[in-house]
């Protein structure tokens, strides 16, 4: 290798100097480049740089509009264009000569046109459009290097919009007899398949062809659409997992050419995209995984050449051993393998042992042992990217016995660390670690002071969030949580004493509610001692009004007896005239309840975390105010559905289309209120938690088990004196003992030379490595068992995950002026941030099997669903559809085209045939069939002419919806006076009250041009829902998980016995819900969306009302099923 | 996968830069020398790997010529590290005839790295679609 790298230098600084030829004039221009750089070169500053583009600039800009430059200039004056951009200086003037470079220029010129048309446009640049014509051109050249070119441009950027027009040309190129050709060709196609996946969903047989290529490197290229088509899909080519062992077997056995091998290895690059994609093919699959043991064997026999590149191969492999089904044999080879690597006295080598390394021990935290002597030299190592990487494994091997060490670590790197990404990063881990593991209250405390002061106030806002609620809401011992929270004061105020500007922002908070809430827990800490320790933070300057507000906060749940009262009047009047609408409640607040000691009790209970705080959702308390307000004048309520109905009613034309303003921005709100930390969330956290509470009278939605719950993890917990067994070895035990006791592998580090800091690194090894051997005997597959945790969240009862939170909003606000608190928020939502981190592990696996047991049954595929037979019942003919769809004209036409649906679908209930275009010789309509499982989507095309019509190419194309074609191919023919049925399978991207395709006809006359119509569809978001059978249990678990909700009052039927059932009967049958159980005054009712989307519906009866709450995981779902609920009850 | 390919001299400028997913003009300048500070002030002994944001550089060095590749965590380092000295290889094929040129080594990069996947690292198949076109113009 080292004489490739001296040839490699001996050529180089002609890159550097970029001197032109000698003597040549042909590179006069090229030269000009060459001074530029040169010039800049020299240049050493910035504004001198500036100066000199400019300048060229100006004469490029001259020179590209002058009408004498000819192509060979032009050439060249792009490549200047190129090469100032580069710098950072924009010439969008330059763009549209690009393009003109590449449509008038030839060969190089070309090549340099489209280059620079690649880099100076993105995808979304309207310019591109010009270059389509150009690339059509190209593409059907007679000249090989100008489609090799027009292929290359469109693999890297083509507008998604104009695929269709070169689609077929490249498609044609897939069976050219040149191999660059056809290799292009597939990565044109790969990159459709980027942009435009349903574009080209109609050609995966033509990938397989390319996949069995007789040149490799057409094969090659298709491997990067099966990379990413089984990313997404894993299940769906299962049976290509012989052909790719085959090929890897090939490529490693030698088969290739001698030119594909880089440094004697056979193509090494092609090697690692194969092992991942088996990787993905074999993970929890044994049966796969048992298809490839014999090519992975042979890959890490093979890979003997000591060569980084060999590594880089087995790096791949030993990845795709432990993450497949595990076989003892080949772990045991990998296991090796990786300790090559981390005992390489090469640093890259080292980095990436560690990095399997890391990858590896979250299977098998043994293998963390037998290295644990690199491990401890990396983690002293001057380079501070391997030290960063070490800490990364020892994050994963963490357990209640090494925790202190392992945290202290990862402290020392923080305090040198100076990058912020990495801070933010590490600050989490520790965080995470301590609040797990931690070994008691000091530790835990002053180790959160630490990750506070040196997270500051870039570390994620969730970090303080939990670390208060997890004070607040305590453990299972109430004196542990006295000694936890005193400990906590204590160690706060000496901090304040000190140095409070030093304090970052978000740890000032911390302390304030912290003293707010617990100081009294120190009986011989006096009031006013805290109190004015708080109010100097008020007059630093430092201090920002959002901590401003959460001292103020805590200043008025202390403030007592005549001291306190003194210092609350006198900070109260500083900030009552404040500028900051936030300070000046704040203050009042203060003011107020400082002087009323008995309202303060009542709205601010001391340590009342315990009752859960009731919480009127209906806000039936201001039905008094509404009545007034009705008496007097105002117009009634109305929701937002309805009154975006009477809006597009009331206008004449509607331009805008339906229903898409209000659910998306109904969406983002859900989103905010799930997720980040703002003002905004309030509302929905309060109803979000008022849930369980509301209606513990009816539905026991409470009793249904929670495996999952925001408490979950303690369903496994383990008894404590598990983790008091697991003594510390003793300090002098041998490494190579403990690689023994780790493991029956022999392979230990015996080779670490230097006696003398021996000793001391053998001590850090067992404070490290500790309860590793113990813990766990070999979990290959699963993670390693939930260790024993100090702090427990405390068992909470089964409705505890609203009472939780409410408890704290109990301790801080009760009066209603004070709900839009800030902490309060802050409060909630770390409830709210935290909660699906800790569901999310355990609960989605087992929602998933809910869901694939619920639909069951539905899963076949979707020709074979009529013979589940028609059901009209189950899919009534839709009033709404036929109320959305213009009305058809000619009902004769209509009865002829449905006599021409095909078999398998006559039977099933469709919307009426609607026309959708027509001219001269072709008329177009559709309509939807409703398929137990699917929803069909029939476009008749109807020859009017005499003349037979081949090659009608139909493109559909959707903002909101999956389109895929169900007949073999989308080139259609039509006799005359014929109808030609086309059939696309539609499923939701993305959820709208209305959705809409557009599409576009194209055909040709045998004589004549091309013609192409375009048209529109637009069908109602209820024609893709269908009944969901859960259990109640089911539903349950389902409801807690969901995310995005909506709730609304809707109008009972009445004239019934029992309006509820006669309700929910009536939306049964109109939106095909299902109708899991009725109990009183309540229900429940689940929906999906197609294929598997679930919505769940709650309803309850209230006052002449059914107050409906829509749940599910899909944005935008719960809003349009609401939409569709109240327009199926106002019809009836 | 590959976010950037970058080629720095010693005094940090820049000499070729591609992107692969899009960056905005006005924030090229800090990215590149925020990335060009990360791997300049490292010595011949540390490691060819560097953290940056959330994504890992790779830098390799011929004389006082930087090749630096921005990638996600999931690429594989080593083989970009590799992957970085076949392009050089391919350069040095191809320009020990011909001195540099921006627009033909970003051409030959082009038919090395697309969308960020490697596509192909056959040095004579890179070189194919060039050769062609010199050929073309005698």
């Amino acid at each position: 290798m080292s004489d490739v790298v001296e040839k490699t230098l001996t050529a180089l600084p002609g890159l550097l100097s970029l001197d032109s030829q000698p003597g040549s004039t042909k590179l006069s221009s090229s030269s000009k480049l060459g001074n530029l750089i040169r010039g800049i070169t020299e240049l050493t500053s910035k504004h001198e740089e500036e100066k000199l583009i400019q300048l060229e600039l100006t004469s490029i800009k001259e020179q590209v509009s002058s009408p004498n430059t000819s192509m060979r200039q032009m050439k060249e004056l792009m490549v200047r264009a190129i090469y100032c951009e580069m710098l950072g200086y924009e010439s969008s003037f330059s763009y549209i000569h690009a393009i003109k470079l590449a449509q008038q220029g030839t060969a190089l010129e070309k090549r340099v046109g489209y280059l620079a048309v690649s880099l100076f446009l993105n995808e979304s640049h309207e310019l591109l459009l010009l270059l389509v014509n150009t690339v059509l051109k190209d593409l059907q050249s007679t000249n090989l290097i100008e489609v090799c070119m027009a292929l290359t441009v469109v693999s890297q950027m083509f507008p998604k919009d104009m695929i269709p027009a070169i689609l077929p040309l490249v498609e044609e190129k897939l069976n050219h007899p040149k191999e660059i050709i056809r290799r292009k060709a597939v990565l044109a196609l790969y990159k459709f398949y980027l942009i435009a996946p349903n574009q080209v969903q109609h050609i995966h047989n033509k990938f397989r062809k390319a996949l069995c290529d007789k040149d490799p490197g057409v094969m090659t290229a298709s491997l990067h659409i099966y990379l990413q088509l089984i990313e997404e899909n894993p299940e769906g080519y299962k049976d290509l997992t012989t052909s790719f062992v085959t090929i890897l077997k090939q490529v490693v056995g030698g088969k290739l050419p001698m030119d594909f091998n880089y440094h004697s290895v056979p193509a090494p690059w092609l090697q690692i995209q194969l092992l991942r994609i088996l990787c993905l093919l074999g993970k929890n699959d044994q049966s796969t995984s048992e298809i490839m043991y014999e090519v992975l064997d042979e890959s890490l026999r093979r890979a003997e050449i000591n060569h980084n590149i060999t590594y880089a191969i087995l790096f791949e492999c030993v990845k795709c051993i432990y993450t497949i089904h595990p076989k003892s044999e080949l772990l045991e080879k990998a296991a090796k393998c990786i300790g090559n690597f981390v005992l390489s006295p090469k640093i890259n080598l080292k980095y990436l042992g560690l990095k399997a390394l890391t990858y590896v021990v979250q299977q098998d935290p043994k293998l963390a042992l037998q290295h644990q002597m690199t491990i401890i030299e990396c983690l002293d190592h001057p380079d501070l990217i391997i030290k960063r990487e070490t800490l990364e494994l020892l994050f994963r091997i963490t357990n209640a016995q090494n925790v202190t060490v392992i945290v202290d670590k990862m402290l020392e790197f923080l305090r040198v660390n100076k990058d912020d990404y990495t801070t933010i990063d590490l600050v989490g881990k520790v965080a995470e670690l301590a609040e797990k593991y931690a070994p008691d209250n000091e530790w835990f405390i002053e180790t959160m002071s630490t990750v506070f002061s040196v997270g500051g106030d870039t570390m994620q806002p969730d970090i303080p969030n939990s670390f208060l609620k997890l004070l607040s809401e305590g453990f299972d011992s109430m004196e542990e949580d006295r000694k936890l929270r005193l400990f906590a004061v204590d160690s706060y105020v000496s901090l304040l004493q000190e140095e409070p500007g030093k304090l970052p922002q978000r740890f000032l908070q911390v302390i304030s509610w912290v003293l707010g809430e617990y100081s009294y827990l120190r009986e011989d800490l006096e009031v006013d001692t805290v109190l004015r320790l708080l109010a100097k933070l008020l007059d630093m300057k430092t201090t920002s009004s959002e901590t401003k507000s959460w001292v103020l906060m805590a200043m008025t749940k202390l403030c007592e007896g005549g001291a306190g009262v003194s210092v609350a009047r006198e900070v109260s009047e500083t900030y009552s005239s404040s500028l900051d609408t936030v300070l000046r409640q704040r203050a009042q607040e203060l003011q107020h309840l400082s002087q009323d000691s008995e309202m303060r009790a009542r709205v601010l209970p001391r340590n009342a975390g315990l009752d859960p705080l009731e919480v009127d959702s209906s806000l039936s308390f201001l039905d008094g105010f509404v009545s007034e307000a009705l008496a007097a004048g105002a117009a009634p309520y109305k929701p937002p559905h309805q009154r975006q109905e009477e809006l597009a009613q009331a206008k004449a034309l509607s331009l805008e289309p339906y229903g898409l303003s209000l659910p998306i921005s109904m969406s983002s709100c859900c989103i905010t209120d799930r997720q980040s930390p703002t003002l905004l969330s309030i509302s929905s956290g309060l109803s979000g938690n008022s849930n369980d509470l509301s209606y513990r009278g009816g539905l026991k939605l409470d009793g249904v088990k929670r495996v999952w719950g925001r408490e979950g993890y303690l369903a496994q917990r383990e008894p404590v004196e598990e983790s008091a067994h697991v003594e510390v070895p003793s300090p002098l035990r041998s490494p190579s003992q403990q690689g023994g006791a780790g493991g029956s592998h022999s392979h230990t580090p015996t080779h670490t030379p230097t006696p003398e800091p021996e000793l001391e690194k053998q001590q850090l090894a067992s404070s490290l490595f500790v309860g590793l051997a113990s813990q766990s005997s070999v979990c290959l597959m699963g993670k390693s068992e939930p260790t024993p945790q100090r702090f427990r969240r405390k068992a909470n009862s089964p409705a505890s995950s609203s009472a939780a939170s409410e408890k704290q909003s109990n301790s801080m606000v009760s009066a209603p002026s004070t709900v839009d608190n800030l902490m309060f928020n802050n409060l909630l939502d770390s409830h709210i941030t935290s909660e699906p981190a800790v569901s999310s592990l355990e609960q989605t696996p087992q929602l998933s099997q809910g869901l694939v047991a619920a639909n069951g049954s539905c899963d076949e595929e979707l020709p074979d669903s009529d013979v589940n037979g028609s059901s009209p019942s189950l899919i009534g003919d839709d009033p709404v559809v036929a109320a959305e769809l213009a009305p058809h004209e000619e009902p004769p036409k209509d009865l002829l085209l449905s006599s021409c649906l095909p078999a398998e679908l006559s039977g099933l209930s469709h919307s009426e045939i609607t026309p959708l275009c027509s001219d001269q010789i072709l008329d177009l309509s559709a309509c939807h069939v409703q398929k137990e499982d699917a929803l069909v989507l029939v476009v008749f095309i109807y020859n009017s002419s005499d003349s037979d019509i081949q090659q009608i190419l139909l493109e559909l194309d959707s903002e909101e919806l999956e389109v895929s074609c169900e007949s073999d191919s989308a080139v259609q023919e039509a006799t005359g006076h014929s109808v030609a049925v086309c059939q696309y399978s539609l499923s939701v991207k993305r959820p709208s009250v209305h959705v809409e395709l557009v599409g576009m006809v194209s055909y040709q006359f045998p004589v004549g041009t091309p013609q192409s119509v375009q048209f529109s569809y637009k069908l109602p978001l209820s024609s893709f829902i269908r009944p969901m059978t859960v259990s109640t249990e089911e539903y349950g678990t389902m409801w807690l998980d969901f995310s995005h909700d909506t709730k609304q009052n809707l109008t009972l039927i009445s004239d019934d016995q029992e309006p509820l059932t006669a309700t929910l009967s009536v939306l049964k049958k109109k939106l095909q819900l299902h109708v899991v159980e009725i109990i009183g005054m309540e229900g429940i009712v689940a929906c999906r969306l197609l294929q598997d989307q679930p919505c769940l519906m709650h309803c309850r009866m209230h006052a002449g009302t059914m107050a409906v709450w829509l749940r599910s995981p899909v944005p935008d779902l719960p809003d349009c099923l609401m939409y569709f609920c109240q327009r199926a009850l106002q019809e009836h | 996968m590959i976010k950037f390919v970058l080629m720095v001299n010693r005094q940090g400028q820049t000499r070729l830069s591609r992107y692969f997913q899009p960056v905005e003009l006005s924030r090229r300048a800090a990215l590149e020398a925020d990335v060009v500070r990360c791997c300049l002030s490292r010595k011949k002994d540390q490691c060819s790997f560097v953290e940056y944001k959330d994504y890992k550089l790779v830098y390799r060095q011929y004389a006082a010529l930087y090749i630096v590749v921005g990638v996600t965590d999931s690429e594989n380092e080593l083989s970009v590290y590799e992957l970085v000295h076949n392009f050089v290889e391919v350069l040095d094929k191809y320009f020990s005839r011909i001195m540099f040129n921006l627009d033909r080594v970003h051409i030959i990069l082009d038919e090395m790295i697309q969308n960020g996947h490697v596509v192909e690292t056959n040095r004579s198949r890179v070189l194919a679609p060039l050769t062609a076109l010199d050929k073309m113009v005698d």
